[in-house]
């Protein structure tokens, strides 16, 4: 028997009126690789920030090593051994990453230590991982600025590892390498705990899954002795139904054109080059790529946020560049990104759910005054079909779980129905069941006539759910293609730069 | 020992931190008082008689009230949209300035319409005073701080050339004043006190309405938050700014206006007298709550008039009275910090062998 690295003893924590997690009982020994799952304000963020000292338990124990501690800062934690990596990055960006990861560490104002480089390689070798040390933060991306993260945890010791959704914003290839580290890591004695709501993640990377339901633990499993099915029932509390059936509806006339779409980012390299494609009324087009691509600047042109450098952008017939976002908003233009931190864009964080309602529809209203009543009729009917979570409607939303920040964004402008729906990452951290609850709600649009922009990353789902698939790869377009006449192996090469006609040619990754 | 944000910080435990900070204050101020030579008891006693004791005092307080209560609510509109408007002072003096302007130069207003007008001119003279580190901020992405601070010494030095320049009251032979405002230019009385109090009792309710029902009111707390959703959103955001400061910039003229017409009966730099500053601390203190701008400014009012009243009363030093206001300010800011962070003393570290 392995020895316990931490144990968790009848946790009790409540926030106001919410009990985020009553009696959950948790433990994850040495060498393991423990994934907590549980659907969105379940209350898995929440034990495990009790663990890495951001909340203190309202009562219960908890154990590190076999002995009581009471982790009261994060500081703390650290010092006790227990490392996590946030979804929001606490690095430097002017800095290296070796000076990142030495920082704070040595008390030396000379951190280009040779020996001290030299340690921080040799872990890195031992679990195999990759990164260019000398590189800054600022010119990573958010896979390399995660290893970084890691790095960091365990230059200084750590021995127990939390990972709160690490995989929600990685590309597939990303993900297979960091469970190749966190496997090491286990292999040589480490702990790690890892929250997804990736079932297929589950599958493949966890020893043991602690499943939690409304703040209870529902039960601990051996993951090869269960199955996806199984983990979904008892996570949801009843069956689900885990398909996507594509439903055709009849294409309807022409909606969104875009010709020889540029923008330019930083230092004027073009983010968006020479990019055309059509979206018809009742299609849902999905736009595959590795992040970073240009989905952004994309979904932002479109909604008039991003500045066009050249080319056009008709909906329904009349060219929409250079107008302002209120303007195409009222032409019936929704945009959604989900961006990687959830509350960048589109939602007030510390305001209630119905004056986030109001956000888009107040100009609408007549006189000088807002009248909240349609909002608040708004945010029940939202939370009701999304089902979302939350104390009140007039809870701040910076409090509602990850996913349920989600949910009142996509739920606002789905129900401000409009004729082209842009969604970038709408299940980026949502449940399985919000997911598929989710993919319901754009082919319900998609029957209304709606035109889908889909940006997403999954590559199943795209295929699953989408019309046509356009991929992007440094902001050209590679192709564009029929999803029912291409694989996933197919869209990941184009992802990569490969041209669908070239693909075509080698014609094993396509369908006949 | 280290310092932690709060997490919901419940109801009672605000109400708690903020009552010891008040025993704090008085029991700190206390033992100063001690030193100095006096019954701190007496001293207390004395500043809230001064304060409220009699109908003439109640008035005096009411009159140092009013300035701060207009003010706030400018630097409130402005702190809403997190634009740290703290060139009041400015504003407040190019308020008076365009009032004085109306009420000494300009001739051929019918005398019953000059005092509307001066509140226009002096909302307008303030309003643009606002708009100028606006339209930067917006259009340059300057730093309003720096630019509403400077602004600031631009009105002082502008005032002050007028008084002893181009508007120095010919009359008064060897003294640099300005001339006093005549009759019809000066603020009528409703028991006892100028119509400023009643007018800072209509504001609080008409910017407290403002804020919460309007649509602008909404996108000053929009851009306030996230200029990124705002603009998502649709909003104008540089109108929304430049309008804000001009309301910001506009209130705080009102109040120079009030003090020119209604105290001071001519333009002196004493229109001012750090009420913009002071009004930073009260707008901060009242948590950016309009209502509750009257009630912390009615507080601070007491503070200032005890404090110059135990002077006369108690030949107090003018320094002394300062230094206990400003310790009981200090407890009072501090206890602002308690209600977000709470301190923790660590008795056990764990060594940091675990590693
Ligand atoms: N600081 C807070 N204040 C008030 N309520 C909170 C706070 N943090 C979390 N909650 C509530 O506690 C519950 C559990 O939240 P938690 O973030 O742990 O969920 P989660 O399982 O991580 O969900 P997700 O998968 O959506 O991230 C939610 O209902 C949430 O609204
Ligand atoms: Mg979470």
């Amino acid at each position: 028997m392995n020895k316990t690295y931490v144990e968790m003893k009848n946790i009790c924590k409540t926030f106001g009126v919410i009990r985020a997690n009553r009696n959950v009982n948790f433990s994850v020994y040495e060498g393991e690789i423990h994934g907590l799952l549980g659907e969105n304000g379940a209350g898995k963020s929440t034990l495990v920030n009790m663990l890495s000292g951001i909340y203190t338990p309202d009562s219960g124990s908890i154990f590190i090593h076999g002995e009581q501690v009471n982790i009261h800062s994060p500081k703390h934690a650290i010092e006790l051994g227990i490392g996590m990596i946030h979804q929001h990055f606490k690095l430097i960006d002017v800095l290296t990453a070796a000076e990142n990861v030495l920082l704070g560490h040595s008390q030396s104002v000379f951190i280009s230590n040779k020996s001290r480089i030299k340690s921080i390689q040799n872990v890195m070798e031992k679990y195999g991982m990759e990164i260019d040390l000398n590189k800054r933060i600022m010119d990573m991306s958010v896979s390399e600025k995660q290893t970084v993260e890691i790095l960091k945890v365990l230059y200084r010791g750590s021995k127990i590892l939390i990972l709160d959704e690490p995989t929600a914003v990685l590309t597939p290839q990303e993900i297979d390498k960091l469970f190749t580290v966190l496997k090491n890591l286990a292999e040589t004695g480490c702990a790690i705990i890892i929250i997804t709501h990736k079932l297929n993640e589950i599958m493949s990377v966890t020893d043991r899954v602690t499943v939690l339901r409304q703040g209870e633990t529902v039960s601990t499993l051996e993951t090869r002795k269960t199955n996806i099915r199984e983990l979904t029932e008892l996570m949801v509390g009843k069956p689900v139904n885990l398909s996507i059936e594509r439903i055709h509806s009849r294409k309807g006339d022409l909606l969104l054109s875009v010709k020889g779409l540029t923008a330019l980012g930083e230092h004027n390299v073009p983010v968006l080059d020479n990019v055309t494609f059509d979206l018809y009324e009742g299609e849902i087009l999905g736009v595959a790529g590795v992040a970073g691509s240009g989905q952004k600047e994309l979904c932002e042109a479109i909604a008039g946020l991003y500045p066009v450098e050249k080319g056009d952008i008709y909906f329904k017939g009349e060219n929409i560049v250079g107008f302002s976002p209120r303007e195409i908003i009222k032409r019936g233009v929704s945009m959604s990104f989900i961006p990687e931190d959830r509350l960048g864009m589109g939602l007030v964080p510390s305001m209630n759910m119905i004056d986030n309602m109001l956000l888009k529809d107040y100009v609408n209203q007549p006189g000088i005054t807002v009248n909240r009543k349609p909002a608040k009729e708004k945010a029940e009917r939202v939370s009701k079909r999304l089902e979302i979570q939350a104390p009140s409607i007039y809870t701040a939303i910076r409090k509602l779980s990850g996913g349920n920040i989600q949910k009142v964004l996509l739920g606002r402008e789905i129900d401000a129905n409009p004729h082209l729906l842009i969604t970038a990452y709408p299940v980026r951290g949502l449940d399985i069941g919000a997911s598929y609850n989710i993919y319901d709600l754009l082919k319900e649009q998609k029957q209304k006539g709606v035109g889908i922009l889909y940006i997403g990353e999954d590559l199943d789902v795209l295929i699953e759910l989408c019309d046509r698939i356009m991929v992007l790869c440094d902001g050209k377009v590679t192709g564009i293609t029929g999803s029912e006449s291409i694989t996933k192996e197919g869209l990941g090469l184009m992802m990569a730069g490969e041209t669908l006609s070239s693909i075509k040619k080698g014609d094993v990754v396509c369908k006949s | 020992m280290q310092i932690i944000k709060r997490e919901g910080t419940s109801t009672k435990q605000i109400i708690m931190i903020r009552l010891i900070a008040i025993i704090a204050a008085i029991i700190v101020s206390g033992i100063f008082i001690v030193f100095l030579g006096y019954n701190p008891v007496k001293v207390y006693v004395n500043m809230i008689s001064g304060a409220l004791g009699s109908k003439i005092r109640f008035r005096a307080t009411l009159l140092e009230m009013v300035p701060l209560v207009i003010t706030s609510l400018g630097i409130l509109v402005a702190f809403k949209m997190k634009f740290w408007n703290i060139g009041g002072e400015g504003q407040i003096l190019m308020g008076a300035f365009g009032a004085t302007y109306i009420a000494l130069f300009v001739d051929w207003i019918p005398k019953p319409l000059v005092i509307p007008v001066m509140f226009i001119v002096g909302f307008l003279a303030g309003g643009i005073w606002g708009i100028i580190p606006a339209f930067f901020k917006a259009n340059f992405g300057a730093n309003e701080t720096i630019m509403t601070l400077m602004l600031n010494y631009i009105a002082t030095q502008w005032i002050t050339y007028l008084q002893y320049g181009p508007w120095r009251d010919p009359d008064l032979k060897g003294f640099a004043k300005i001339a006093n405002f005549p009759d019809h230019a000066l603020l009528p009385k409703v028991f006892g006190i100028h119509i400023g109090l009643i007018i800072s009792l209509v504001l609080v309710i008409i910017i407290s309405w403002f804020l919460r029902r309007t649509k602008r009111g909404f996108e000053i707390s929009v851009v306030g938050e996230s200029v990124s959703t705002a603009r998502y959103a649709g909003m104008d955001i540089s109108r929304i700014i430049i309008t804000t400061m001009l309301l910001s910039g506009g209130l705080c003229g009102i109040t120079g206006v009030i003090q020119a017409a209604g105290v001071n009966k001519t333009l002196t730099m004493n229109v001012s007298s750090g009420y913009g500053f002071t009004a930073v601390i009260t707008t901060y203190l009242s948590g950016l709550r309009a209502q509750r701008v009257l009630i912390v400014s009615f507080l601070f009012a007491i503070l200032l008039q005890g404090g110059s009243y135990i002077q006369s009363a108690l030949q107090i030093p003018q320094a002394a009275a300062d230094v206990l206001q400003g310790m009981i300010l200090f407890c009072a800011l501090g206890s602002e910090f308690f209600v977000n962070y709470k301190v923790r003393f660590r008795k056990n570290s764990i060594s940091s062998e675990v590693k």
